[in-house]
């Protein structure tokens, strides 16, 4: 069976499994990181939204043989210890303003919010409303207000 | 807890010491027991104590509705009494209170709904209760029901005797210890303390206030005026594994050689299978290791889900018919008007407005979609699956393995939304039946296109309405909801059945028509009032969605009243001003014209619209803006579907009392974006006995592009001293506000919801398979 090595939250792990069983699986049924989530399988409702690299993607959708050793996949179970802390700002954000209702979509929606910022900053610029109505990530119960206004609040300390 | 489940048989009696201070009235004392234990344990009766104290009937002048006098949840409450076992609260030796509460959490708040009120009589922080989701306990019968918005209408006594009975009980144990009068001592954040400087904490007393027999004892509960924890906006106390991804859901759960397990479905709802070709071939593929024929599908279980995906794919198999072959929207419309009910007013000599509505079929589709997992032995079972009617689930489950109901342990998970999927336990008695034919555990889990196709459905209506006027007044208003019929079968039936002899309600009616009368009423005077249910018994898979009539109901009436207040020439809020019969709808509609600049000058092609409804106890009035210009309708969105927008939005909500404002917020945001989806966007298209819906891409909930980006929630100071439900309280009044300001902008009243439902705006994934493949490319578009 082949073997996949890659960093995940900090970590090498290896992992036997075919090639092509996509990474959201290998993470959730065989690593048991699970906070990535299932939504849809589709890359369409981003509830498994984690980082590659410091960039969002949908494991759901990238099979485990197109992760390299050296790729750094963060889940949401590691984004705090990229800024070294027990919460990220966003994290504490999310906190704040009670955003959660089930909580099924949220780590998806933080991992997300995080990237979403970085690409900002990248491009020399804060958030706007126009950038908030392009997240994809669907929040069923409808917190959507909230998670505006926590990526607002947690963007300043970032 | 086994031991603590005995039934506190000959009580003794306890002298009662003084509890809470009397705020000038004579107020009511609570029984509970002091139960046997090895620490602090109580335990109280569920049910008769949690009934609205205001009496049915009587207060309210002419010809009330039953919803007026006696509602759903009123029924719930009363069905609980004659049956209900006893739930505890117990304060461990570290100091922690803990209970386990016979309701499923799906994010509603209800679990830091129920800590809050422990934490209030306890005298206990909110960080040091404990509240957990309890096993089905089918002496619990009908109380162990989450639905209806019911929880904390009738939780709020119960808990909160439980609660003050154990610290009652703490202070007597440490006022005999220190031999002081028990009046002397004062409890704070855990610390029970004497003016002699004397202090004690409940982890230190926990063992030494345990009772050593059952005992009765009565309580007084604070009044609202002492609360200092209920009624503060408090946050989740799950928030912070959510946002850490430590929350477990069922699909989480690490449950010993339940791998995962998927079925291919047939491609007509409820199909059935003829033959399966090559379940060897699929039974050998990389991962797999089972392969089982079920009723509805094919089972496969495997390594990992990917790998499952895969073989479900893989299967080749011929499929028999299913319930609704050949049913498509336009075969289903017709028959639900042909059984409509007449209506009784002729239409001649007054003036009058006909409508009618038609709402198409949607999902109640949560996020997670649904899974369990389920271990079945020769000699017993174990589910896990979150379940709003557990005691179902285990009755039904029981009796398809043959076993006795106590042999079948049934856990309640966390649930990722519900929206009242899980009043059913379909995918619970689906993985049972999986792991029977196995042999095996199973870890379920329905793709997100099974959830879609063949998940529940909230059913396709009409409502159709008649309003006559004359003189400035409205002279009938008759209303005939159809609707293709709404499933119960998750047990309601019981508890209707056993309190049928009870309610005021005339005639021989059928349960749907029960319920119906129960949940819907009109609060205008508009004269001869008439509302009738008809249903038409297509065997679609079919159920609630946050709310079971209300807002279709609601949205249609509002509409309605829209439409009168033009005819006669007044504006939609001074109308509405005028025939109001309810004070406290009249209260939450004038602050939100005052909050939300009712009548302000808008551009052409926005405008506010108002909608108005009273259910579970509470009122609440919604009041949007919409954008219906060409250049917003029509902004583009990479596969999604625009449409106009909601640009703001308000809910005033008066919930009688508001144990957590923070909570009743969510709650009512919540209820604005399912009512953006109902009124604009989301729907599934019936078509040959199947929706064409798969994913999130095809079933237009709410997304950030169409939510409004400005939408506030006014929670209403205390009015009642009662909580009313909340759960489903937003959606109606939004609804309709939405639809009456899409009329008012448009100049077109709006006649079939979703407004864009007659456009198909997506590619549908092919009937077979049944599960699509995930994609490959996720790379691509990482950012």
């Amino acid at each position: 069976m082949p073997s996949h090595t890659f960093i995940l939250n900090g970590e090498k792990v290896t992992v036997e499994v075919e090639d092509d069983v996509r990474l959201l699986w290998v993470l959730r049924d065989l690593l048991g990181v699970t906070g990535p989530k299932y939504g849809c399988g589709l890359n369409v409702c981003k509830a498994c939204t984690s980082h590659i690299n410091g960039k969002a993607f949908s494991p759901c959708s990238v099979p485990v043989s197109k992760i390299k050793p050296t790729d750094e996949i963060t889940t949401i179970e590691g984004l705090a210890a990229t800024v070294g802390k027990d919460l990220h700002p966003m994290q504490r954000a999310w906190l704040d303003q009670d955003v959660a209702q089930c909580g099924y979509c949220q780590p998806g929606q933080i991992m997300t919010a995080v990237a979403k910022v970085k690409q900002a900053r990248a491009k020399g610029r804060e958030l706007t409303d126009a950038d908030f109505d392009e997240i994809r990530n669907i929040c069923r119960c409808g917190t959507y207000t909230r998670i505006r206004a926590a990526i607002k609040s947690g963007a300043k300390n970032m | 807890m086994a031991e603590q489940r005995r039934s506190p048989h000959t009580p003794d009696t306890e002298p009662e010491e003084p509890a809470a201070p009397p705020d000038g009235l004579a107020r009511r004392r609570f029984l509970g027991y002091l139960v046997a234990a090895p620490t602090l344990a109580v335990a109280v009766q569920w049910g008769a104590e949690a009934l609205d104290p205001q009496p049915a009937a009587a207060s309210i002048p002419s010809l009330p509705l039953p919803e007026d006098i006696f509602d759903l949840g009123d029924m719930q409450t009363l069905a609980a009494a004659p049956t209900s076992g006893l739930i505890w609260v117990q304060v461990n030796s570290d100091g922690t209170a803990s209970f386990a509460v016979p309701r499923a959490e799906v994010g509603q708040g209800m679990t830091t709904a129920v800590a809050m009120m422990i934490a209030e009589e306890l005298d206990l922080p909110l960080d040091k209760v404990a509240v957990t989701l309890a096993d089905a306990r089918p002496e619990l019968m009908m109380n162990q029901f989450t639905g209806g918005s019911n929880s904390m209408r009738s939780l709020f006594v119960p808990v909160r005797t439980a609660a003050a009975i154990a610290r009652q009980r703490l202070v007597s144990t440490a006022a005999a210890r220190w031999n002081v009068p028990a009046s002397e001592l004062s409890t704070k954040a855990g610390v029970l303390r004497h003016g002699s400087g004397r202090s004690a904490t409940y982890a230190s007393l926990a063992t030494a206030a345990a009772s050593t027999r059952t005992v009765q004892v009565s309580v007084q509960l604070k009044s609202p005026s002492q609360f200092t924890v209920l009624g503060t906006p408090t946050n989740r106390v799950d928030a912070h594994d959510i946002v850490t991804g430590r929350k477990t859901f069922a699909m989480d759960m690490q449950v010993p050689n339940a791998l995962p397990t998927m079925v291919r479905r047939p491609p007509t709802i409820n199909g059935t299978v003829r033959s399966v070709h090559n379940a060897d071939a699929v039974r050998a593929m990389p991962g797999i290791t089972d392969v089982a024929v079920i009723t509805h599908g094919v089972a496969v279980r495997g390594r990992t889900f990917g790998q499952c995906i895969d073989a479900v794919r893989a299967l080749e198999v011929t499929w028999g018919p299913g319930t609704v072959d050949g049913e498509s929207d336009d075969t289903v419309l017709a028959k639900v008007k042909a059984a409509q009910l007449p209506l009784a007013v002729p239409p001649l000599l007054t003036e009058h407005v006909d409508a009618e509505f038609t709402f198409a079929f949607a999902s109640n589709s949560p996020l997670e979609p649904d899974n369990a997992i389920a271990d079945v032995r020769p000699d017993r079972a174990e589910i896990w699956s979150s379940l709003k009617v557990p005691i179902t689930a285990q009755q039904d489950i029981a009796a398809m393995l043959g076993l006795p109901v106590s042999a079948v342990k049934v856990h309640v998970a966390q649930g990722g939304g519900s929206f009242g999927r899980h009043l059913f336990h379909d995918v619970a008695a689906e993985a049972a039946e999986i792991s029977h034919e196995m042999g095996k555990p199973v870890k379920l889990m329905w793709s997100r296109t099974d959830d879609f196709r063949q998940g529940r459905t909230h059913p396709m209506c009409v409502s159709r309405i008649r309003a006559t006027y004359a003189l400035g007044n409205v002279v009938s208003f008759e209303q005939r909801h159809t609707s293709v019929q709404t499933s119960f079968s998750h047990g309601l039936g019981e508890m209707i059945t056993a309190t049928a002899a009870r309610l005021p309600v005339a005639g021989n009616l059928g349960l749907a028509e029960t319920v119906f009368a129960l949940t819907q009423s009109s609060p205008y005077d508009f004269g001869a009032t008439t509302q009738l249910l008809n249903e038409v018994p297509l065997r679609f898979n079919t159920g609630s969605m946050r709310n079971i009539y209300s807002p279709n109901v609601v949205c249609a009436q509002e509409l309605v009243v829209d439409q009168l207040a033009a005819r006669m020439g007044t504006d939609p809020v001074e109308f509405r001003r005028r025939f109001l019969k309810d004070d406290r709808l009249r209260a939450v509609m004038e602050k939100a014209v005052a909050v939300g600049q009712w009548g302000r000058t808008l551009p052409k092609g926005v405008a506010q619209g108002i909608g108005l409804h009273a259910e579970y106890r509470g009122a609440v009035a919604s009041l949007v803006e919409i954008d219906c210009r060409p250049e917003t309708v029509n902004r583009p969105v990479q596969d999604g579907v625009t449409g106009p927008r909601v640009t703001r939005a308000l809910v005033v909500v008066d919930a009688g009392l508001p144990i957590n404002p923070r909570g009743l917020e969510a709650q009512m945001m919540g209820g604005m974006n399912d009512a953006v989806a109902m009124a604009l966007t989301s729907s599934l298209h019936m078509k040959n006995g199947i929706p064409l819906e798969g994913s999130w891409d095809n079933y237009f909930y709410t997304r950030q592009w169409n939510t409004p980006p400005d939408l506030r929630v006014v929670v209403m100071p205390a009015t009642t001293g009662q909580p009313s439900g909340a759960g489903e309280l937003g959606v109606a009044p939004s609804f309709a506000a939405i639809a009456c300001a899409y009329a008012r902008a448009t100049g077109t009243m709006p006649t079939t919801f979703p407004i864009n439902h007659a456009t198909l705006g997506f590619e549908p994934y092919p009937l077979e398979p049944s599960t699509p493949q995930s994609p490959v490319d996720g790379l691509t578009n990482a950012s």
